[in-house]
């Protein structure tokens, strides 16, 4: 018999029961915030129902949260609907007894860096939240998806998800990584080497010697975009990396049962003799800084590299894709990529808002205003931390000083303009360096042209005013 | 999800055929974040008028009519979007089951969620019904198990119906409820996994 991959240890401690060829799976953590919720509590409420675990749910305010005057309350958000789905959240959670962080508590943040922050996401474990990029705690070796509202509802409920058994892929990055390159262009390399659909129906395991050198931050970033494979989620089995970040955090285990605890999270990993699906292998040394040019995450391009031409794509329904998608971001085929000038510059979201994230875009605003330069005067950059917590470090390092005097906005946590829920949002046309995990079409607001790319290619290109190659910049 | 076994209430006639969702809820109550207090907005076009005084001549807001728990009404019922407001608005009102000769596919579905019982009888039966509805009697009674619809004046109408959606629906299972008959495993695999990982055990 061969042996079990991480996704079939985790799946194989979780099965409670089998029924109608489907399997019962335990939930051990249960992430909410404001938008995906208000039905399913009102849907226990109607049946009469408990939320089975208060103890294993914990609650933010994120997706619609103001970027600014959060110390003012929900009271002061200004949108009316935004405010009473705030409000819904803050009673439902206080009515079940739900552990929650609300909007200006500086414990607050977006759900999927709160989670790991407070050493909730711990490896081995099952997690799910209504909200795709869930699949971000992968990064500890936990099995973590999204989920809708009605599943909301069920998980609430009975601490459970009714699942089919989704399959192995395992995505190998060999090699070093050259100067400039991360996890961010490692993930958008490889959405675009195996595309958006890629992962259907599977799980992905990262592996090879240039994941086991991510930091943490790096591998929340990888396992973040999993779901723009189209990956159910995505994992990284944990190691030594992993148990150094979690050491200490608010709801990690101490003393003894810390020991107790790393034996059982050791044991979470692809025995060498398991059998994946598919294999897809890249070497990190391949891989260049990279950025989006179109309305989908596969849509990948090197910095050093131009425009693709419709004619390039293989299939007629590609090639119209690709013509919408030019047409849409205002691109000509062939030109290069680093020709286009940004508007606005994003640092901020579940994919990279994180302090490592700050620190490498600071380094770069840092060494351009050494060099005497600024954010070019017609953009409009703003970097939003992915937590209270994490602003607050940032703080205590100077990097909000950094960014300030180049001409960032520094703000308030929250998913902010990665969805464009909140206030902050693009105008029509205008194009954007973002270091979030989405480009479709009006993702950041109606007729907004977004760019995705890593925190420090986009603090280059709010500095140039255009896509640049970071490692150019730094020269 | 509520059981539906068997229900005695008065049926209320609404002739028109093709009812659409937008009809049963209009949009601008989508906007909730509930999915109680949905009942204020059912058919709201045709209780209230622009001013929002209601319509006396409408059939649910006639005396004889109030309280209804069946609604009565023509074919193809619950067409358009797939909004599930459209069932929690009914069953907010009061109304937990509507007999037609035929109603749209996914509103059928959406009503199995929600325990809202979709009885379909021949074009004839509704019509005899709607007649009986008309007159001075009203109180019907609709029974799952059996699967027949008693008319006020006696006549029996049997329907069919899937018979895992009827088991389902006189237990009042819905996925949750399905779940939850799993209850004892989930309860015993609670335990193991405290003795086994207690550090997940919050106080
Ligand atoms: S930052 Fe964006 S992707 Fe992440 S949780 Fe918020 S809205 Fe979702």
């Amino acid at each position: 018999m061969s042996g079990k991959t991480l996704y079939d240890k985790i799946w194989d401690a979780h099965v409670v029961a089998e029924q109608d060829g489907e399997a019962i799976l335990y939930i051990d953590l249960h992430l909410i915030h404001e938008v995906t919720t208000p039905q399913a509590f009102a849907g226990l409420r109607a049946a009469g129902r408990p939320v089975r675990r208060p103890d294993r749910t914990l609650a933010v305010a994120d997706h619609n949260v103001p970027t600014e005057g959060q110390a003012l309350g929900v009271g002061a958000v200004a949108d009316e609907e935004a405010r009473l789905q705030l409000q819904t959240l803050e009673r439902n959670v206080k009515e079940a007894g739900i552990e929650f962080f609300p909007m200006g508590d500086i414990r607050n943040g977006i759900v999927h860096v709160v989670g790991p922050e407070q050493g909730r996401t711990q490896p081995g474990m099952t997690i799910v939240c209504g909200d795709s990029h869930t699949s971000t705690h992968g990064a500890f070796g936990a099995l973590a998806q999204g989920i809708g509202t009605s599943e909301v509802e069920h998980v609430l409920a009975t601490q459970t998800l009714r699942q089919k058994k989704s399959k192995n892929l395992r995505v190998t990055v060999n090699g070093t990584p050259g100067p400039g390159v991360g996890a961010k262009d490692f993930a958008l390399a490889i959405v675009g080497a195996i595309g958006t659909a890629g992962g259907t129906g599977s799980v992905i395991e990262y592996a090879g010697e240039a994941i086991r050198g991510l930091s943490m931050e790096g591998r929340m970033t990888l396992c973040n975009l999993a779901i723009e494979a189209g990956a159910r989620a995505g994992l990284v089995a944990p190691d030594q990396t992993t148990f150094d970040y979690m050491m200490g955090r608010p709801a990690t285990p101490k003393g003894a049962a810390w020991e107790m605890a790393l034996a059982h999270w050791k044991t979470f990993f692809s025995d060498d003799d398991a059998v994946f699906d598919r294999e897809v292998v890249l070497d990190a040394a391949d891989i260049a800084p990279t950025v989006t040019w179109g309305t989908s995450p596969e849509d990948v391009v090197a910095v050093t590299g131009n425009v693709p031409a419709p004619e390039s794509f293989a299939t007629p329904d590609k090639r119209i894709s690709a013509e919408r998608a030019l047409d849409y971001m205002g691109l000509t085929a062939g030109q290069p990529i680093s020709e286009a000038k940004v508007d606005v510059v994003f640092i901020g979201s579940c994919t990279n808002s994180r302090i490592e994230d700050l620190r490498s875009a600071a380094a770069v605003a840092q060494h351009a205003f050494l060099n005497g330069r600024l954010v070019a005067p017609h953009v409009r950059a703003m970097v939003v931390p992915g937590s209270g917590l994490v602003k607050e470090q940032a703080e205590e390092e100077g990097l909000d000083a950094i960014f300030k005097a180049v001409g960032f906005d520094w703000r308030e946590p929250g998913c902010s303009m990665c969805l464009g829920m909140n206030p902050d949002r693009l105008a029509p046309g205008e194009r954007c360096a973002s270091t979030s995990n989405r480009n479709f079409e009006g993702r950041q607001g109606r007729g907004g042209r977004t760019h995705l790319m890593s925190p420090a290619m986009a603090a280059a290109a709010a500095i140039a005013g255009h896509i640049v190659d970071v490692r150019e910049m730094l020269k | 999800m509520k059981a539906f076994t068997k229900l005695d209430a008065r049926m209320a006639p609404l002739t028109m055929a093709n009812i659409d969702t937008d009809q049963i809820i209009p949009k601008q109550f989508l906007k909730t974040v509930e999915r109680e207090g949905l009942g204020k907005g059912l058919f709201y076009d045709f209780r209230f008028d622009e001013q929002g005084v209601e319509k006396a001549d409408f059939v649910l807001n006639r005396a004889e009519y109030k309280g209804a728990g069946v609604l009565v009404a023509g074919d193809n019922f619950g067409c358009g979007s797939s909004r599930e407001h459209a069932p929690w608005a009914l069953l907010d009102f009061g109304i937990s089951c509507v007999i037609s000769s035929s109603f749209a596919d996914i509103f059928y579905n959406n009503c199995f969620q929600n325990g809202l019982l979709p009885v379909v009888l021949k074009p004839e039966e509704v019509q005899a019904l709607m007649e009986e509805a008309k007159g001075g009697n009203h109180v019907v009674t609709v029974d799952l198990e059996a699967q027949t619809v008693v008319s006020p004046s006696g006549a029996a109408f049997s329907f069919q119906i899937d018979p895992q959606r009827k088991a389902k629906m006189l237990q009042g299972l819905d996925a949750i409820g399905e779940t939850l008959t799993a209850a004892m495993d989930i309860d015993v695999y609670e335990s193991k996994r405290a003795l086994s990982e207690p550090w997940l055990e919050r106080a």
